[in-house]
């Protein structure tokens, strides 16, 4: 497999960005603090390439030891196992830990909730055992540490925001308030759905769902959530998935709501509280 | 002639203890029918579960009104029993109000207090009735619940009603009767409620006041014997399963989903992690077909549903329109259980039994179309007051659609092989998986 370089060009910010590979660290014999697991979506998917790249913005400026495995990762096997497809799901798991264990993985970080889910609860049992957490919870323990201040402004300052609970973090895993705390941490006017926490409702695509067409019925999920959201009157609907965030971003679309209503991920607004984008 | 009553009374005792017993081992049968699955870890998490939500009922009061009325008619159910052991103990012995003769005074606090109950039960039953019969809240009216299932909750509710007003009047009576300083109706003072009732009775003779009393006492021991027996054949059921049923709940986070064994031994040979020793564990299948696939617990769970419907309103698709209803997917499993115990118990086997009726996953029960629309949310989950698990039945099923019969949508085929060639789930060539880190700079 060819694994590209470093990427290390000089910004206009005079910071320079740079992406560690697992194969070159482990090359010169070391293991970085943090696995930083981007997931199919954070690496192919275009909106959500943007949340990988603002995370590693913001774990380059705190100065955190991390690698990304680049073209070593593969799927977690999360959406075919889910789909019934337990076979497929074992091969890539197995794949996936050989890998870890190979480079002495001791700890990952990840933006995709469905990643987080199944690399934290389902992979020990085939022999993964990692200390597993995901962005909106490893966000709020920099800005518990004081090391995220998101003094710097930027667009998302005294804006109204709404977070939708994404299943696989609340319900799945019971994360309820790592990422309203790092939403409470902007100067912003952070306000709820009627339907949130544990009563969240479901973008509509998790379970697989976002592999395929919905059954018959009378509406859209992913209609039904962004009016929950619309209703609140916020402009800015925070999301913690890239299921949800095209989920929510088509139900914006569907509203005819993309001129005043913004789907955003917590990485890219902390990086933007940051001065990083 | 004297012992008659008593008697009467032990043969209705017998034959009710005979009916649980029978339907009790037949449910208990049928729970069998199931796969083994350990729940037996962790027992001080399990108690404490089950003491916060089916003792404490935490979950009942997600809706603080109904929360306060359901746990209402729970208190009432579970300590007016004590009025019921001292009917028992009566009935058996030939005596009357044996409890007033121990407990003297506080014997008057005691039953005031039952009375309270009583009315309160009563009065939450008629709210309810309101609710279901008046209101139209919506996840009473689910396709689901034609027929059967709302005649259960009507007849369950009518049935409360009256067996508190039989408490009511039997003390009423009772108090006129000691008034009029009837023989062996002990003296205990009137009561909270039923004093209200005792003017219309005052008139009456003795004889009609003892007929009044003695039909409200036995009316009232009566009703709970056959009401005993009529909730082993009900959703009611819960009232007993739903203690068992939390204490056996999940105690895994609920994004789990079990691994596969079976599986397990499979992609290991495949991928020459392991050799083919021949002492490979037969598979019978991969995945839930019916219900002898499925978990002990599922099956548990099924018995333990009470057809609230709080699953199935927060269901995604099923608010939505989609025909996906985690509630329908419980009474399924409990009408298909019933079936095969049926047939089980007139002398069949359980292979024969399964290829008898519609199986669980059919069209006339749980469809391909309902485990197709599932977003796996855990709403129902959540939702559940008792910890019943639908999400877990629906997932074996899938595993059933995908490993045996590979019938999952053409698009979810498409997804699986891009996992399978492309390590996405998405067609992108592998090699630009880092693409991304190209943007980093600019």
């Amino acid at each position: 497999m060819d694994i590209k370089p470093v990427l290390n060009v000089k910004k206009m910010s005079e910071m320079t960005y740079k992406v560690p590979l697992m194969a070159d660290l482990a090359a010169e014999g070391k293991t970085p603090e943090v696995l930083f697991w981007v997931g199919c979506a954070g690496s192919f998917d275009d909106r959500y390439k943007k949340v990988t790249i603002a995370m590693v913005k913001i774990l380059n400026k705190v100065g955190i030891d991390f690698a990304v495995l680049g073209t070593e990762e593969s799927c977690t096997g999360d959406p075919a196992k889910r789909a019934g497809r337990e076979d497929l799901f074992q091969m890539q798991a197995i794949g996936n830990i050989e890998l870890l264990n190979a480079y002495n993985i001791k700890k990952i970080v990840t933006a995709c909730p469905h990643c987080f889910n199944i690399l934290k609860n389902e992979y020990k049992e085939l022999g993964g055992d990692y200390d597993v957490i995901h962005h909106s919870t490893f966000l709020q323990q920099l800005i518990d540490a004081g090391k995220v201040k998101m003094t710097e402004g930027g667009e998302f300052k005294g804006k109204k925001i709404t977070y939708h609970d994404s299943c696989y973090l609340g319900r799945a895993n019971d994360i309820y308030e790592a990422p309203r705390k790092v939403l409470e941490q902007l100067d912003a006017d952070l306000v709820e759905m009627k339907r949130c926490r544990t009563k969240g409702l479901c973008c509509g695509a998790g379970g697989a769902q976002m592999f395929k067409d919905a059954e018959k019925g009378k509406k859209e999920i992913n209609v039904e959530r962004i009016e929950d959201a619309l209703e609140t009157g916020a402009n800015v609907v925070a999301a913690a998935c890239p299921f949800c965030m095209t989920m929510m971003t088509d139900g914006v679309k569907s509203k005819e709501r993309e001129h005043d209503v913004k789907v955003f991920d917590l990485a890219e607004i902390v990086a933007d509280a940051e001065g990083l984008s | 002639m004297k012992f008659l009553p008593q008697v009467a009374f032990l043969i209705a005792l017998g034959v009710t203890a005979y009916l649980i017993y029978r339907r009790v081992s037949r449910i208990s049968a049928n729970i069998k029918l199931g796969r083994s699955l350990d729940r037996t870890d962790n027992p001080s998490a399990r108690w404490k579960t089950m003491l916060r939500i089916a003792f404490g009922q935490q979950k009942m009061f997600d809706k603080p009104l109904v929360g306060i009325l359901h746990f209402l008619v729970y208190a009432g159910f579970v300590l007016i029993n004590i009025e019921v052991l001292e009917i028992i103990i009566d009935g058996i012995t030939g005596t009357h109000r044996i409890f007033a003769g121990l407990l003297g005074g506080f014997y008057t606090i005691l039953i005031s207090f039952f009375e309270f109950l009583a009315v309160g039960v009563l009065l939450a039953c008629v709210i309810f009735l309101i609710r279901r019969h008046l209101l139209k809240v919506p996840r009473f009216s689910n396709p689901e619940m034609k027929g059967w299932p709302a005649l259960d909750a009507t007849v369950i509710l009518v049935v409360e009603i009256t067996l508190m007003a039989a408490i009511l009047l039997m003390n009423a009576a009772d108090t006129v009767l000691q008034a009029k300083g009837a023989a062996h109706y002990p003296q205990t003072g009137a009561f909270l409620f039923s004093q209200m009732f005792t003017p219309m009775l005052e008139g009456l003779s003795m004889n009609a006041l003892v007929v009044i009393e003695r039909v409200g006492w036995w009316f009232h021991i009566l009703g709970i014997f056959a009401f005993a027996v009529y909730v082993t054949y009900s959703k009611h059921l819960h009232i007993a399963l739903a203690f068992p049923n939390t204490y056996f709940s999940n105690l895994q986070p609920k994004g789990y989903m079990d691994n596969m064994e079976s599986v397990t031994n499979e992609v290991q040979l495949a991928l020459g992690l392991k050799e083919d020793d021949g002492n490979m564990p037969e598979i019978d299948r991969f995945g839930a077909k019916d219900i002898n696939d499925l978990t002990w617990k599922n099956l548990m769970d099924a018995y333990s549903c009470t057809e609230c419907g709080r699953c199935t309103s927060n269901c995604p698709a099923n608010i939505t329109g989609k025909k996906l209803s985690p509630r329908k997917v419980m009474m399924d499993t409990r009408d298909r259980m019933e079936e095969i115990g049926e047939y089980i118990a007139k002398g069949g086997e359980l292979d024969k039994a399964l290829t008898e009726g519609h199986g669980l996953y059919s069209d006339e029960r749980i469809s391909k179309e309902e485990l197709m629309a599932c977003t796996t949310c855990n709403a129902c989950t959540d939702a559940c007051p008792i910890n019943i698990d639908p999400l877990s039945i629906i997932l074996q099923m899938r595993r059933y659609i995908a490993l045996e019969e590979a019938d999952t949508p053409q698009s979810w085929n498409s997804m699986f092989t891009n996992i399978e060639n492309n390590m996405a789930p998405w067609q992108f060539s592998p090699t630009d998986r880092f693409n991304w880190a190209e943007n980093l700079n600019d």
